[in-house]
């Protein structure tokens, strides 16, 4: 079967992370000093635990990141030309996870089910092979096969939950990876020049925060949504689109979210700068950027690192109540954030249909509370002054 | 045995442990004392011997179930403290046993007035109605000498100064006429004029009210001052228990002559310090045999076998040692015959001259910030040091010492005045100038926690210097100077992959040394670098930088409060005051011949062995604040010896010999 790769922005930005990452596992693997603290978190069982289901979620997340179309074929299985004799690829565009689960992906009924029913949720007319119509639960196609149930229109819950993974990690990744170096930047630039530069910074940052970020985010989405709108020409497939509104949806998150930071490292760096060490490099002459790379940076990286993991939990439900006001990603856009604003009109039909929720929530926590269980170790073992020997 | 004759406090084999990660550590173990009523027991020791352990098992306040007391009895007043109920031992502890404690900062509750925090320990275990306990308060405050105590009464803790702060911890220790006092390090944190104060406070009220005073202490020379009888201990025991009297002519446990040994004086100055080598072991694994073995330096065979009990080696004087005859403190009699003066005039060019330094501080009000006023942390100041000369700077806390030393060094922004360093102009020059002039000039710091970054391991903490000189070519060659470098401060060079959290408060000051080492300058500044340091690490540390000193003719600025540690390693001395040096000249003429009333007043409030029958003078109050100091000369408001004149401007600068000075209008 003949394939188009095709790279969305956010993939790229995912697999720049995914190198930097490894990149750093192999620098760490090379020296003693930073291989020991993760030699200690292993030896922690939680944080091992945590790790695992983290890593599972990223690994899934990681499939859904590779994307590609198929040939256009006919009903016979005939590859599709166009009247160039070009190739035609198929409109929708998948992802390893897709093909990975495909059974649970094309397993769709008519509509409601519950988790792991065999009959379906509602009453339906059937008509008998008699002719006589009767109105019954009608029997699933799956029956028991859907964990997690499906939805109104006979989707599998746990699919669409499983394809919010992808969603929920680069918004909570990326969103903070392109505000991290704007904000350590100004908050160490601010603290360690202080005068003029501090009193731009601190008025850069008191402005922008005193914009309600909603506000911010609501009118980006917007006019980039009147953008899109305008030029649809410019933008392939839905996928594309939904992928092109999640990635500023990272960017003017992380323009609303570096405020915060960058004062808290502000006054870390000021507080750094008194410290006698720094001020024995300067009196050996060594010169502002190595002050900043060797005594500030690596000083205020364990501050960074909890704030980069409370941002990630806080931005995974950041996204969800967005989505929920409708200035989140795409409606199109399988995400956690839009399973739960589906479930507000769910919640109240009679009888309820609770599991679009539930699915959403349970997967929702599982990654956050493995993410701050696993970061704490970290944090805890990259601390020297915490370390035992 | 008749009743009054038993001691008040009577500790026997007091035992507390610890369990810890690495086992149980047995923090006190074994020690046994007296205190009769109405004297004083000073339990003196190095960091880590188990102190203040013994004091808070005395008022049973071991955080429990960490720590437990295992010992065998308290008996104070006749009953046993372990036995009581911790109903009945609340009733004893703040009413008959009190406690006050080193950091007068942080035993206050800030957000509470004196006032009602005296009132509520009296209302608590007296009973007295509010109204009476209010006037118990004021007269107690008046009793500490705080000036205006019904003033005062109803001000917060951030409002009163250090040396305030303390009395208020003992007026409410005392306001219950507990029958003993614990005090743990009362005056570590004071400057010395405000610790002869509290001394001095304490001595009287023990006379007055006939309390019992359980002092600890690492300071040998304020046990001088107030104790009756005194405990070494080392290592969660006591090893040696004598009288004053005899103590201070007879002690001869090796642990303790070697302590005084170690002290710094003048009389040592050409001498390297005795120290004592190692650490004190770890309380979860003690040595088998006599626990100072390893360090001792007069250990024998069975030391190691065989653990030393106490033994009385004279009525009233035991110690813990298997040595049948050892040998008694030589300092107190030895008066060693000094070879050399201290190098005493300048050379002709001198390595660094300041002139007229003087370094503000705005102070900015409101919302626009706007400037209403300065500090003046310096003021002022000249100063000049030769090639391989130590100028000491000595003054108070506040008197802007550690501020001169950062900005001859241009570490902080200097308002005017010049600076030269061998000749070169270094305050009009800068950037990348700057920075290679900066390897000749360096600083060492106090805090030996504070000055190594804790994200570093010590070959990048000590090649940092060389990287940023370009020094050296690459890694190999700079870890090889990294480790000779090691090597000469008494660094294990295996040991250059740690972190500084791994060493001790000595080994970093040791790192502190290499690190400015490394870029070979001429001149350093000393800023505190022994003060957080125990006596016998101390000695190590000037040991070191003496010889440093000598090999590589360094010149040395030392800022120190501690006087003694002046008299060692000084040549020149100047005495700061509120930003202005206020007297200046050799260590002999300074202190032998002091001129300025400020230099006679801090000489007299030094706590110093051996000097019985020295007057004292008791300064009133404390350093004023910077920001608006005192017309006239800044010392008037506490001078002994002020005049009309005083008040109205500063005294210029009067000779007294070559290069002796001072700035006081008595010598016009
Ligand atoms: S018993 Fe031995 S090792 Fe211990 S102090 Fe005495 S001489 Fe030194
Ligand atoms: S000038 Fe006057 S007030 Fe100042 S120290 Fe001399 S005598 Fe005292």
């Amino acid at each position: 079967m003949e394939i188009k790769l095709v790279f969305l922005w956010t993939d790229m930005l995912i697999y720049l992370l995914l190198l930097s990452a490894i990149g750093f596992a192999v620098y760490s693997i090379r020296f003693e000093h930073l291989r020991s603290p993760w030699r200690q978190v292993a030896h922690n069982r939680l944080a091992m635990v945590a790790g695992f289901v983290l890593f599972c979620y990223i690994i899934i997340g990681l499939c859904d990141s590779i994307h590609f179309q198929e040939r256009a074929a006919d009903e016979k299985g005939q590859i599709v030309k166009d009247s160039q004799g070009g190739i035609i690829y198929k409109p929708d565009v998948l992802s390893v996870l897709d093909i990975l689960v495909t059974s649970i992906r094309e397993n769709t009924e008519d509509s409601y089910s519950a988790p792991l029913a065999t009959h379906s949720y509602s009453m339906k007319n059937i008509t008998l092979p008699d002719g006589k119509q009767i109105r019954t639960y009608a029997k699933l196609k799956y029956e028991g096969k859907h964990l997690f149930g499906t939805d109104k229109v006979g989707m599998d819950v746990f699919y669409r939950a499983l394809k919010g993974i992808r969603t929920g990690i680069v918004i909570g990744t990326l969103t903070t990876l392109i505000m991290l170096p704007f904000a350590i930047m100004t908050g160490i630039m601010a603290g360690y020049f202080k005068g003029w530069v501090d009193d731009l910074i601190q008025y850069i940052y008191t402005t922008l925060s005193s914009i309600p970020g909603v506000l911010l985010i609501a009118s980006a989405i917007l006019m980039l949504q009147v953008y899109m709108d305008t030029h649809a020409d410019r933008f392939e497939n839905i996928i594309i689109r939904a992928d092109t509104r999640l990635f500023f949806l990272c960017v003017i998150l992380g323009v609303s979210s570096w405020t915060g930071l960058c004062r808290i490292l502000r006054g870390e760096t000021l507080k750094l700068m008194e410290m006698e060490y720094v001020q024995a490099s300067m009196a050996l002459g060594v010169g502002h950027f190595k002050i900043l790379l060797k005594h500030i940076i690596p000083n205020i990286m364990h501050i960074v690192l909890i704030s980069v993991v409370l941002d990630f939990s806080g931005l995974v439900l950041a996204e969800a109540v967005l989505s929920y006001v409708g200035v989140g990603v795409d409606p199109t856009m399988e995400s956690w954030g839009n399973m739960i604003n589906a479930a507000r009109l769910e919640l109240a039909r009679e009888p309820i249909v609770w599991w679009n929720l539930a699915a959403a929530f349970i997967l929702m926590f599982g990654l956050v509370l493995s993410a701050n269980l696993f970061a704490d170790a970290v944090r805890d073992a990259f601390d020297p002054r915490l370390r035992t020997k | 045995m008749k009743m009054n004759n038993d001691p008040l406090l009577s500790v026997k084999d007091l035992r507390t442990c610890f369990r810890t990660t690495n086992g149980l550590a047995r923090a006190v173990d074994g020690i046994s004392f007296d205190i009769p009523a109405g004297k004083t027991l000073a339990l003196v020791g190095e960091s880590g011997c188990g102190k203040s352990v013994t004091a808070l098992s005395i008022m049973r306040l071991i955080q429990e179930p960490a720590g437990y007391i295992a010992g065998d009895r308290i008996i104070f007043q006749g009953q046993d403290l372990l036995k009581l109920s911790k109903r009945k031992m609340r009733e004893i502890r703040g009413n008959r046993i009190s406690m006050i404690f080193q950091e007068p900062m942080t035993s206050l509750n800030p957000v509470m007035t004196i006032g009602e925090q005296i009132m509520e320990v009296i209302q608590l275990h007296r009973g007295l109605s509010k109204k009476e306990a209010l006037g118990l308060a004021v007269e107690m405050l008046n009793q500490v000498k705080i000036p205006d105590p019904a003033i005062r009464i109803s001000e917060y803790p951030h409002q009163l100064s250090g040396g305030m702060k303390q009395r208020v911890m003992i007026a409410i220790a005392l306001s219950c006429e507990p029958d003993l006092l614990i005090a743990d390090e009362p005056t570590t944190s004071l400057d010395v004029t405000v610790q002869a104060q509290i001394l001095m406070l304490m001595k009287e009220l023990q006379q007055k009210e006939g309390t019992a005073i359980l002092l600890i202490t690492h300071d040998i020379a304020v046990v001088y001052e107030v104790a009756d009888y005194i405990t070494v201990m080392y290592a969660g025991r006591a090893i040696e228990q004598a009288k004053r009297s005899r103590f201070f002519r007879h002690a001869c446990h090796p642990y303790t002559t070697r302590l005084f040994e170690s002290l710094p004086s003048m009389d040592k100055r050409n001498e390297q310090l005795s120290t004592i080598p190692g650490r004190v072991p770890d309380p979860t694994r003690y040595p088998e045999g006599c626990r100072f073995a390893d360090r001792c330096h007069l250990a024998f065979d069975r030391c190691n076998k065989e653990d030393p009990k106490m033994r009385f080696i004279e009525k009233g004087h035991s110690i813990a040692c298997h040595l049948e005859n050892a040998p008694a403190i030589s300092t107190a009699t030895a008066t060693i015959t000094r070879k050399t003066e201290g190098r005493a005039t300048y050379t002709s060019s001198p390595l660094v001259s300041v002139k007229d330094l003087k370094i503000y501080y705005p102070i900015r009000k409101g919302l626009l910030k706007s400037i209403v006023g300065h500090v003046k942390a310096v003021d002022g100041i000249d100063i000049s040091i030769g090639q391989g000369e130590t100028l000491a700077l000595v003054g108070e806390s506040g008197c802007g010492k550690t501020t001169m030393g950062r900005g001859i060094l241009r570490l902080i922004d200097i308002t005017c005045g010049t600076i030269h360093f061998n000749n070169i102009d270094i305050m009009h020059i800068s950037g990348s100038k700057l920075r290679r002039l900066r390897k000749d000039m360096q600083i060492m710091f106090q805090d030996p926690y504070g000055s190594l970054n804790p994200r570093m391991m010590v070959n990048q903490i000590i090649s940092e210097g060389l990287i940023s000189q370009g020094i050296g070519g690459n890694k190999k060659e700079r870890d090889n100077i990294v480790k000779e470098l090691m090597d000469q401060v008494g660094l294990d060079p295996g040991m250059i992959h740690r972190y500084p959290h791994e060493f001790s408060g000595g080994q970093r000051q040791r790192i502190g040394i290499a690190r400015f080492l490394a870029v070979k300058p001429k001149f350093v500044v000393c800023d505190e670098v022994t003060s957080a340091l125990d006596v016998s690490v101390q000695a190590q540390i000037l040991n070191l930088l003496k010889t440093l000193q000598q090999r590589e003719d360094l010149s040395y600025l030392f800022i120190t409060h501690n006087l003694s540690v002046v008299t060692y390693i000084a040549d020149l001395v100047a005495v700061m005051y509120l930003g202005k040096i206020v007297e200046r000249g050799t260590i002999r003429e300074v202190f032998d011949t002091p001129g300025h009333p400020y230099t006679q007043a801090l000489l007299a409030a030094s706590p110093c062995i051996g000097e019985d029958g020295r007057k004292k003078i008791f300064l009133e109050g404390e350093v004023p604040s910077p920001v608006n100091p005192p017309e006239g000369c800044h010392f008037h408001p506490r001078c002994p010896k002020v005049m009309p004149g005083c008040r109205k401007v500063y005294p210029g600068q009067y000779s007294l010999s070559e290069t002796h000075s001072t700035r006081c209008w008595l010598y016009e």
